[in-house]
C-alpha cells in the first residue's frame, strides 16, 4: 500500500492499493483524530480504498458506482475516467463495483440547501457543505437529484490521472527512462524509443510504489474523450437483447416467487385461502409476509397465476379512500398553522393587491407512477451468516442496511450486486422489493428466490408522485408584472421517503416549493410559500421531484400574469429574470424557435422556464388546434450545464425527458377508489406514443462553470410550455393535469 | 409439446395456457424478449411467428404455429440484422428495455415495407412503448433500416 500523505486544497485523496495481481487506483478516507462518521470500521492511521481504476494481468475495469437505469450513467463515469487514464472506451471493462459507504454522493445534499442554485454567496455555500456533510453522515451511495455528473466530474477525473502517473513511475522504475520522457496512449506507456509497455504489464511494479497524488487535471481543450459523441458501452448490447437487467438474473437452483400484498397500502391482510393456490402445478410454497402472502414456484408465470389465486381480506387503508378526501386534505392546508416554509417574500405583496384588480387562479397535479417498463424484482439467496442480494436499485448501501437488519445478518455479510434497470425515474429509491424477496428466502435458507412484480401489483404499489394544489394571486401594472404570489400545498414526499427508511426529516421540506421559490425572477412583490398537508398515500421522487408540480404552477401563473400584463411572453420573462445565465438560455431558446416569427392559424406557441437542480432550463413548445385535437408539432430546448460531457447521449436524454413529461402531462394520472389505485397497467395508466412525439431539436449551454447533471431538469418546464402554448392556440387555460380531461388530443 | 425457436427445435413440457413470453423467458432462456405488461400494451415481448411480429403475451403455448424467432435469432452482435445496426448507428436505447420489442416489431414492418412513410413509422411502431420517449431516436433508425434493407 502507498504511504499516504494528506494534499490540503483537495476534497479527495486519491490513492493506490495492491491487490491480487495488480493495482487499484481511487480514493481513500483516513481515520483522523476528529469524528468522522464514515470511518467508523477503521483503527487509528489505517485507510480504505475506494477503487474506481483497477488494473490487473486479465485487462483494465473501470469502476462505475452510480446506477444505470438507462441515462448513461455507467458510459459517462467510464468517460471522466478513460479521459485522463488515457485508455480507450473499448479497451476497458465497466464494473459498478460493490457499495461502499466511500462512494457517498456528495453532490445530492447540495440541493436540499435553503438556497436557491443561484446563490452562490457564502452562506449557500457553507450550509451547501454542512448538507454535503449530512449526506456523508448517511452513507449515502444514492444515484439520484440528477448528480452523477456534478460527483464525478472532478472525483473521477483526479481518479484516472493519478492512476496514469503512477504507472508512467512504475515504467520510469522499470526502464530507467525518467517520467518526463514517457508519453501514455491507448493503455499503454511508450518510451522515447518506441518500446511499448501495456498498462497490465506495470501493474505490479505500480502496486508497491507511492502513488503520485500532485496531478493536473488537463484543460478542456486538450479533451480526447469528453464533450464529444461516443458510443455508449452498452449500445451494442441493448441493440441485440444480450443486455441482462434485473429481470433476467439467474441462479443455479433459483426458485420464482410473486407477491400480493395489501392495495390499500400499508392496511394489512385479515386472512387468506390458498387451498386453491397450494396444489396448482408447480407451486412449492405458500407463506405469509409483511401485510399480504407470497407464492414460491418454479417459473415466474405460475407464481403470479398462483397469488391471484389466493382468496385474500384486505384491511383498511390507513390514508382516506377516496380522492375527494386526498384533495379537501390539500385544500384544507392553506393556512398559517400548517406553512411549511416561506422562502421568498420580495416587496409587500399584500399592499400591491389592497384595492388593485386581482388575477386569481387555482391549479392541481395528480399522483403519478414512475411504471419503468421493466417490472421491479430482486433476487435474494440467505445463507448459513451471509445474504446476497441481486436487484436494479438506486440505494445500495440502505438495501445493505435493511436486509441486514431483517436477517440478523452481519451487515458486512451482506453482499449487494446492482444489476442494470430497465428505467427507475425515481422508482428504485425504494427498496420494498428486497424486503419482499428477503422475508421469502429466509423462510428458505439456502435457495435464490426470484422475486418479480407482476405489472398489476407493481402499479398497485408505486409510491407515486405527490399530488399538489396551488393558488396564485397576482397583479399588472403598465404592461409589467408587478405582483406575483403563490401557494403550494402538497404532503412531504421527502418525510414519506424516508419514514419508510427509519428516518425523520428535519425542518422544512423545500421541495414542497422546489421549482417556483429559487427561480431567478425579480418580480417587484413576489412571495411564494409551501403548505405541508399531512401524510396521505405514500409518495416518492418522481423524476424532478417537487419541480415536476411547481413548475407547472408557478409558471403558467407567470405566463397569466404576462398575458395580463399584454407583454410578450418572452420578452417579460427576459425583462424580469436578473441571472445572466437564465438569460441565455432564454434567448437561446427564443433563437432556435425564431420566437415572435409569424405562426399559421390555429397555431399555437408557449414558453416555460424552470430552473432545477442548478440546470437553467427554457422549452418552447410549438402545436396546432385541429378538429381532431390538439397535436404538438414542435419543441425547443436549452439547458445550461456547464458542460456538455457526451452530446450524443445529451440530446437522447433530453429529447426522451421531454416526452417523458409531455405525456404525463397530457394524459396520466394515479387515482385511488376505495382506498386503493385503479390504474393497474398501461391500458389505464397511458403513456406517450411515437404518434404524439413532436420534432424535439435541444442545445446545452456552457457558461455556468459548475457543471450538471441532466436526468431531470427537462421535465419541470414541459408541462407549463405545454399549457401556455394551448392557451396560445386556443385561448383556453388548462390549469389540471391531466390535460386531457380538459382538451382533446389527437 | 415441440417449439422451433431461431431455427432450432426445443421440447417443453408447459400447461396450454402459459404464454408464450414466459415459455421464451422462463422454460428455454431467451430472456431478450422483455415482459412489460402481459396485456398486450406495451410490445416489449414482440416476438416473429411465421415472419409476423406477434405480441407473445398474448400467445398461448397450445395456439403456437410455425417458427418463432426472438431478437436474439434477429442478429447477434457479431452479425447483426440491418435493424440492429441502425439502432446502434443512431444510439437509440436509454435503458433500452424496450428496444427487443421495438426491433422486432421494426423489422416485421420493413421486410413488409421498403420504403415507410413518417406516418406508416408512427402508426406501427405505436404499438410498442418506450417510457424513456427516445422516439425521435427510434423513427430516425427505422427509416435508415430501410433505406440500408432497400439497397442490400
Amino acid at each position: 500500500m502507498g504511504n499516504l500523505k494528506t494534499i490540503a486544497r483537495r476534497t479527495f485523496l486519491i490513492g493506490s492499493t495492491a491487490i491480487i495481481g495488480g493495482v487499484a487506483f481511487g480514493v481513500y478516507r483516513y481515520k483522523t483524530p476528529y469524528a468522522n462518521p464514515l470511518l467508523n470500521d477503521l483503527s487509528e492511521g489505517e485507510a480504505a480504498l475506494t477503487p474506481y481504476v483497477r488494473i490487473d494481468a486479465s485487462g483494465i475495469t473501470l469502476i462505475t458506482p452510480r446506477a444505470e437505469s438507462g441515462q448513461g450513467a455507467h458510459s459517462v463515469q467510464a468517460a471522466l475516467i478513460a479521459e485522463e487514464l488515457d485508455v480507450e472506451l473499448d479497451q476497458v471493462d465497466v464494473d459498478p463495483g460493490m457499495p461502499d459507504k466511500a462512494y457517498y454522493n456528495t453532490a445530492l445534499g447540495a440541493d436540499g440547501a435553503p438556497f436557491a442554485a443561484t446563490d452562490d454567496s457564502f452562506m449557500a455555500n457553507s450550509t451547501r457543505t454542512v448538507m454535503d456533510s449530512l449526506m456523508k453522515f448517511m452513507g449515502m451511495q444514492i444515484t439520484g437529484g440528477s448528480t452523477t455528473v456534478p460527483d464525478s466530474y472532478l472525483k473521477l477525473r483526479l481518479a484516472g490521472a493519478v492512476a496514469r502517473e503512477t504507472i508512467k513511475a512504475a515504467a520510469s522504475q522499470k526502464t530507467g527512462i525518467a517520467v518526463a520522457d514517457l508519453i501514455t496512449k491507448a493503455g499503454k506507456v511508450i518510451t522515447p524509443s518506441g518500446t511499448v509497455i501495456r498498462y497490465e504489464e506495470l501493474a505490479a511494479t505500480a502496486a508497491s510504489l507511492d502513488p503520485v497524488e500532485e496531478v493536473i487535471l488537463r484543460d478542456p481543450s486538450l479533451w480526447r474523450i469528453l464533450g464529444k459523441q461516443h458510443q455508449r458501452h452498452d449500445t451494442v448490447a441493448k441493440s441485440t437483447g444480450a443486455q441482462a437487467y434485473g429481470i433476467d438474473f439467474k441462479r443455479d437452483g433459483m426458485m420464482h416467487a410473486a407477491v400480493r400484498t395489501n392495495p390499500r397500502r400499508g392496511g394489512k391482510i385479515i386472512s387468506y385461502d390458498d387451498t386453491k393456490a397450494k396444489v396448482m402445478r408447480g407451486v412449492q410454497k405458500v407463506l405469509p409476509i409483511t401485510g399480504g402472502i407470497a407464492v414460491v414456484a418454479d417459473n415466474t408465470w405460475r407464481a403470479i397465476q398462483a397469488a391471484n389465486a389466493v382468496e385474500i381480506e384486505w384491511g383498511p387503508a390507513p390514508y382516506p379512500s377516496d380522492m375527494s378526501a386526498h384533495w379537501q386534505a390539500l385544500s384544507d392546508t392553506f393556512n398559517e398553522d400548517q406553512q411549511d416554509s416561506r422562502q421568498r417574500d420580495d416587496g409587500d405583496v399584500i399592499a400591491a393587491m389592497d384595492g388593485a384588480n386581482v388575477i386569481e387562479a387555482k391549479y392541481r397535479a395528480p399522483y403519478l407512477a414512475h411504471a419503468p417498463l421493466e417490472p421491479i424484482s430482486a433476487v435474494v439467496e440467505v445463507s448459513e451468516g451471509r445474504v446476497d442480494v441481486w436487484t436494479g436499485t438506486q440505494i445500495p448501501r440502505l438495501v445493505q442496511k435493511n436486509v441486514s437488519k431483517l436477517t440478523g445478518v452481519n451487515f458486512d455479510e451482506v453482499h449487494v450486486h446492482v444489476l442494470v434497470m430497465g428505467g427507475s425515474f425515481g422508482h428504485r429509491l425504494e427498496d420494498r422489493v428486497v424486503k419482499e424477496a428477503t422475508e421469502i428466502a429466509m423462510e428458505m435458507s439456502g435457495v435464490p428466490i426470484k422475486l418479480t412484480y407482476s405489472r398489476e401489483e407493481n402499479m398497485a404499489h408505486t409510491d407515486t408522485r405527490q399530488i399538489a394544489m396551488a393558488r396564485g394571486r397576482g397583479t399588472v401594472k403598465n404592461g409589467q408584472v408587478e405582483t406575483m404570489e403563490l401557494g403550494i400545498a402538497m404532503p412531504s414526499v421527502i418525510a414519506s421517503q424516508m419514514g419508510r427508511q427509519g428516518l425523520s426529516l428535519p425542518g422544512p421540506d423545500l421541495q414542497i416549493v422546489a421549482g417556483a421559490w429559487d427561480q431567478p425572477f425579480s418580480i417587484p412583490n413576489y412571495r411564494i410559500t409551501g403548505y405541508r398537508a399531512p401524510e396521505l398515500a405514500p409518495i416518492s421522487s418522481w423524476r424532478s421531484v417537487g419541480a415536476s408540480t411547481n413548475a407547472f404552477f408557478h409558471d403558467v401563473f407567470l405566463d397569466e400574469l404576462i398575458h395580463a400584463a399584454g407583454a410578450d411572453q418572452m420578452e417579460e420573462r427576459l425583462r424580469l429574470c436578473w441571472h445572466e445565465p437564465s438569460r441565455k438560455v432564454l434567448e437561446k431558446v427564443a433563437e432556435m424557435c425564431n420566437w415572435g416569427a409569424t405562426l399559421a392559424p390555429n397555431k399555437g406557441r408557449g414558453v416555460a422556464f424552470c430552473m432545477s437542480f442548478g440546470v437553467a432550463t427554457a422549452e418552447v413548445i410549438e402545436l396546432t388546434n385541429t378538429k381532431d385535437g390538439i397535436k404538438l408539432d414542435k419543441a425547443w430546448v436549452a439547458a445550461e450545464v456547464g458542460k456538455v460531457i457526451d452530446p450524443n447521449m445529451f440530446e437522447n436524454l433530453v429529447q426522451g425527458g421531454l416526452n417523458w413529461a409531455l405525456g404525463h402531462a397530457i394524459m396520466s394520472e394515479i387515482t385511488y377508489s376505495d382506498g386503493m389505485v385503479e390504474q393497474k397497467n398501461f391500458d389505464t395508466f397511458e403513456s406517450l406514443r411515437m404518434y404524439q412525439s413532436p420534432e424535439i431539436k435541444v442545445a446545452g449551454l456552457e457558461n455556468d462553470e459548475n457543471v450538471h447533471g441532466m436526468g431531470e431538469p427537462m421535465v419541470p418546464p414541459a408541462a407549463a410550455a405545454l399549457s401556455n402554448a394551448i392557451f396560445a392556440a386556443t385561448g383556453q387555460r388548462v390549469r389540471e393535469m391531466p390535460m386531457n380531461k380538459f382538451i382533446d388530443f389527437v | 409439446m415441440k417449439i422451433t425457436v431461431n431455427g432450432i427445435e426445443h421440447k417443453v413440457d408447459v400447461e396450454p395456457d402459459m404464454p408464450l413470453l414466459w415459455v421464451l423467458r422462463d422454460e428455454l432462456g431467451f430472456t431478450g424478449t422483455k415482459y412489460g405488461c402481459g396485456i398486450a400494451q406495451c410490445g416489449a415481448c414482440t416476438v416473429h411467428m411465421n415472419g409476423e411480429a406477434v405480441k407473445s403475451c398474448q400467445v398461448a403455448a397450445e395456439d403456437i404455429d410455425g417458427e418463432v424467432i426472438t431478437i436474439e435469432g434477429l442478429g447477434t452482435p457479431d452479425a447483426m440484422h440491418a435493424i440492429q445496426s441502425a439502432w446502434v448507428e443512431h444510439q437509440v436505447a436509454q435503458c433500452g428495455y424496450c428496444q427487443p420489442g421495438q426491433m422486432m416489431t421494426a423489422a416485421a414492418f420493413v421486410m413488409e415495407t421498403p420504403e415507410p412513410t413518417n406516418d406508416e413509422i408512427d402508426e406501427v411502431m405505436s404499438s410498442n412503448l418506450c417510457r424513456c420517449g427516445a422516439y425521435p431516436r427510434i423513427r430516425a433508425a427505422v427509416k435508415t433500416a430501410a433505406k440500408n434493407l432497400s439497397k442490400a
